[in-house]
């Protein structure tokens, strides 16, 4: 569909887009706010910035979330292609019919869900919650995002250049990574990056499987939200923001570039 | 390629000793025997048995489905028969993975490695086979040359053409000197006239090399021009194999007859057959036919005859009586430019394809719509066919 | 040779392990849970297991279990209003994001391809955006000395007292889940070719008709998928109840959490969840066969 835009549909295009980010630019503006109370405007100020980083447990549980994501997300990008592949090429074979089950589920289930049933596992199985629990419940789920991101693109791929370079002398598992994968590879990368922000960003998982010592940012952010909005906590997520946004343009910006070149 | 060192269209005339086929004691390279393959209860390949000698361009023609690409595949090794055997110079294939099979292929997508450059493209299989890199560069140099693609050697696939990717593809299959050349509908994704050159293209190549090229395609035309010889395949069976000339001018059933050219079938029963000429009756022909045909058909019994279009004259005086002649009506003319083509509706109701070659510029008197024809041809014209 | 083909199903295998391990295995535990009793001990539920009794120390365990819980969960007017209020809630909420998303989606697939695509990547950034943090900037604009009551402070109007009702639990929930919605209906609108609807012009259509004959009814798959990928999650929401809803709302994903953390009555919490379950079952199987029937398409 293209050209000719209706009055209706810039009206909708300016309700649905402003409404999904006033409220962002809104908590923008205020975490440079000077004064304390959230709806006067006391000034410019990075004051909430610099208290953010004097702030302890706020860092320590930023650093946590970082640990967590990073290892989760790797685990969960190996499952994930793995699980793709299967999905993809491997046809029919037992359990297929469970196994996509499993992938798709998690993506819709109620986090309260999956965090109950995780943590009755750990405690079940004796293990001691924390820093592994979670980043463990993390790779489970973000794994079945991983697996449905590279899937679509791997089954988009031409099978016919696997078949091509095994022609040429090369055995199948060789072929799979001197051929598949550098062409899945912007998936594969796609896959790591949303699993990483979905770790940064879950906060019932890692509530119902952490324990001491394994706060997570959305759990400290979550604790002070219930006690009122504080421009410290402004502050804390205009970063995560902007290190999410710059992430997430970069790589758009990076795949457009590719493909005018093409 | 210079214009002049392109073969003659008449390639049997060109290679007309070349006919290892026809020696008992030739060496064939590949041989099918019996093989099947099904997918799903399907029946791909039924029952196909099939020598292809060293040096030999062969092709398989058919209709999509006919089983034509499987059994390619399956002689690469990415199908696995359900029985019978290939062999390849005397050795059984069975079991080998597609790696570890000397034949490489020149796919229909021709599925160049979209990260690699061309020159990595075509240097892959050297690299496969352990070649040392000195040498791959070499090779590769050459590669480029062969097909005319010196200078794009850093180009990546999406940069080129699709005439320059055909010939990406066609130098990344020759290079590792495959013992043969599997060519997988080469020519489909290419426009008519870049085609046409191709096929001759391809032809010199292959002679240059002394490769063995096996083709798929479902271009008569371009099976006719390539190839040595020719097997035609249906649901999963050879129905006929044979040189260009001999499917053409002799198919073996009505479905050869009307799959490689344009055909007229006329039905009819056999009054006489002495093993030198056929004798049929005919409601298309009040003379019957008098064909020059050495079957020994039973008499009474049904038969058809194929005659090619270009094989019928158009006369618009009428001819003495006899046989071989038919009255009718032009009902269309189709004009091709070095052809025309008419339709000719016979007293009985059916139409007939006559065909004549635009060798004047003007004629006198030019054949128009309704007029009142007669279609004659000569005995030695036709095919008497019984299945 | 056949089983060269068939290794490709062992790349599964790794995978298939860990989902069935820390997937599937602990949906048996919540299951067993639920059939159990509360109990003051660390974890605070009996009966367990004791294998050192051998197979009497199981016997006697499952002859511990009982559907009380489920019992008390239909004796108690509390859940019952959770659960039918949850329904409500994410049924409404559905509803809204489709009268909301689907003009947005149609907008975007309209723009020419270079906005088409600035506007997907604008669509897609909240998505990746933490859910708490958006939430929580929603809590700046609803609250009583907020922006809202402010703006409307200027035109003369309010105060109006949202935050901590049912109608920020609605806002809350659409404003979260517009992405999840719009991105599926854009995909089905954004791949519907153009000529499809110059040959319902040519054929007598007014655009409208064009849009209600052809355009429509071709983007019920993306229709369907939103629906779905909206209500599931927001049946079991938590956050935006807890935090916009204020104490007197219920919903079952908020019950599960004050049961479990709370109260500390884990088989509540786990027969909550098995409800739950079992309501979302054919919302998630239809949603499940949808996307294997995409993928199929997708070949």
């Amino acid at each position: 569909m293209k050209r000719g835009l209706t009055t209706f549909n810039i009206a909708s295009l300016v309700i649905g887009f402003g409404f999904l980010y006033l409220p962002i630019v809104l908590l923008v503006i205020y975490s440079f706010n000077a004064s304390r109370l959230v709806t006067v405007w006391g000034g410019f100020s990075t004051k909430w910035y610099a208290s953010l980083f004097r702030n302890e447990q706020l860092l320590d549980a930023i650093w946590v979330t970082f640990r967590i994501g990073l290892i989760s997300a790797t685990i969960a990008t190996v499952l994930g292609t793995f699980a793709a592949v299967a999905l993809v090429r491997a046809g029919r074979f037992k359990g297929r019919t469970l196994f996509s089950g499993m992938i798709f589920a998690p993506l819709v289930m109620p986090e309260v869900i999956l965090g109950l049933s995780l943590l009755l596992l750990f405690v079940s199985l004796g293990l001691p919650r924390g820093f592994w629990t979670v980043t463990v419940s993390h790779a489970t789920v973000t794994m079945c995002y991983a697996a449905v991101v590279i899937q679509a693109r791997l089954s988009a791929f031409d099978r016919q250049l696997e078949e091509a370079a095994q022609d040429l002398g090369c055995p199948p598992i060789k072929a799979f990574f001197a051929i598949t994968l550098p062409n899945i590879a912007p998936a594969v990368a796609a896959a790591w990056m949303l699993a990483f922000t979905l770790s940064l960003d879950d906060l019932v998982i890692a509530s119902f499987t952490s324990g001491p010592g394994s706060t997570t940012l959305p759990m400290r952010i979550y604790s002070q939200v219930r006690l009122g909005v504080s421009p410290e906590i402004n502050a804390v997520s205009t970063l995560l923001i902007g290190l999410v946004a710059t992430g997430v343009i970069a790589v758009y910006l990076f795949q457009m570039r590719k493909r005018r070149e093409a | 390629m210079t214009e002049r060192s392109r073969p003659r269209l008449n390639i049997g005339a060109v290679r007309s000793t070349f006919a290892p086929w026809a020696d008992p004691a030739a060496k064939p390279l590949v041989r099918f025997e019996n093989v099947v393959k099904r997918f799903d209860g399907e029946t791909a390949v039924n029952g196909v048995s099939l020598d292809i000698y060293p040096g030999e361009f062969f092709a398989l023609l058919g209709p999509s489905g006919c089983g034509k690409t499987t059994l390619m595949r399956l002689l690469a090794g990415f199908e696995t028969p359900d029985s019978g055997r290939i062999t390849l110079a005397g050795e059984d294939l069975a079991g080998k993975p597609p790696h570890q099979r000397p034949v490489n292929m020149m796919f229909q997508s021709y599925a160049l490695f979209p990260h690699l450059s061309v020159e990595r493209n075509i240097a892959f299989g050297l690299k496969q086979q352990g070649m040392p890199k000195d040498q791959i560069a070499d090779r590769v140099t050459e590669m480029l040359a062969l097909v005319r693609l010196d200078g794009l050697a850093r180009r990546k696939p999406h940069q080129l053409s699709g005439g320059q990717r055909q010939r990406v593809a066609l130098a990344r299959a020759i290079a590792p000197r495959p013992k043969m050349l599997l060519l997988d509908e080469p020519l489909a994704a290419l426009d008519k006239k870049l085609r046409e050159e191709t096929q001759f293209e391809l032809m010199a190549l292959q002679q240059q090399l002394g490769m063995t090229f096996l083709i798929v395609t479902h271009d008569q035309e371009e099976a006719m021009v390539t190839a040595d010889r020719i097997a035609v395949m249906r649901s999963g069976e050879i129905v006929q194999i044979g040189r260009p000339a001999d499917v053409y001018e002799a198919p073996n059933s009505r479905y050869v007859a009307d799959f490689i050219g344009d055909v007229n079938i006329f039905e009819g029963k056999a009054e006489f057959a002495d093993g030198t000429t056929v004798r049929m009756s005919s409601p298309e022909a009040p003379g019957g036919f008098d064909i020059v045909e050495d079957d020994l058909l039973d008499v009474g019994s049904t038969a058809w005859l194929a005659v090619r279009p270009e094989k019928i004259e158009v006369h618009l005086d009428e001819p003495p009586p006899g046989p071989n002649r038919m009255a009718g009506k032009i009902e269309d003319i189709g004009y091709l430019g070095d052809w025309t083509t008419y339709l000719v509706e016979l007293e009985s109701g059916r139409t007939i394809r006559a065909a004549r070659a635009n060798a004047k510029r003007f004629v006198d008197r030019p054949v128009d719509w309704d007029d009142k024809v007669w279609l004659t041809f000569a005995r030695d014209a036709g095919v008497v066919l019984t299945q | 040779m056949k089983a060269r083909r068939d290794r490709t199903g062992l790349a599964a295998l790794a995978p298939f392990l860990w989902l069935g391990l820390f997937f599937l295995f602990p949906f048996l535990l919540v299951a067993k849970l639920s059939l159990s009793d509360t109990a003051l001990a660390i974890p605070p539920y009996t009966p367990r297991i004791y294998w050192s009794a051998g197979l009497a120390g199981l016997k006697t365990f499952f002859a511990a279990l009982d559907f009380e819980t489920y019992a008390r969960l239909t004796s108690d007017r509390l859940y019952i209003v959770a659960y039918l209020s949850s329904l409500k809630f994410a049924a409404i909420s559905t509803g809204i994001l489709l009268i909301l998303g689907y003009p947005l989606a149609y907008a975007m697939a309209r723009c020419a391809p270079a906005v088409r695509q600035a506007l997907l990547m604008a669509m897609i950034l909240p998505f990746w955006t933490s859910f708490l943090i958006r939430v929580y900037a929603l809590i700046g604009i609803l609250k009583p000395e907020g922006l809202l009551n402010t703006a409307l402070r200027l035109v003369g109007l309010g105060p109006v007292n949202i935050l901590n009702t049912e109608t920020a639990i609605y806002i809350g929930l659409v404003y979260a889940y517009l992405p999840f919605m719009v991105l599926p209906l854009y995909a089905v609108l954004e791949r519907q070719q153009h000529d499809l609807l110059e040959a319902a012009a040519d054929l007598g259509c007014t655009p409208f008709e064009a849009f209600w004959r052809v355009t429509f009814p071709l983007s019920l798959p993306g229709v369907a998928a939103g629906a779905l990928l909206c209500f599931i999650p927001m049946v079991g929401e938590f956050v935006i109840p807890d935090l916009l809803g204020g104490s007197s709302t219920l919903m079952l994903g908020k019950t599960i959490w004050t049961e479990f953390f709370a109260n500390r009555d884990w088989p509540a919490a786990s027969a909550v969840a098995i409800v739950l379950l079992f309501t979302l079952v054919v919302p998630i199987v239809l949603y499940q066969r949808q996307q294997a029937k995409l993928m199929e398409a997708g070949r």
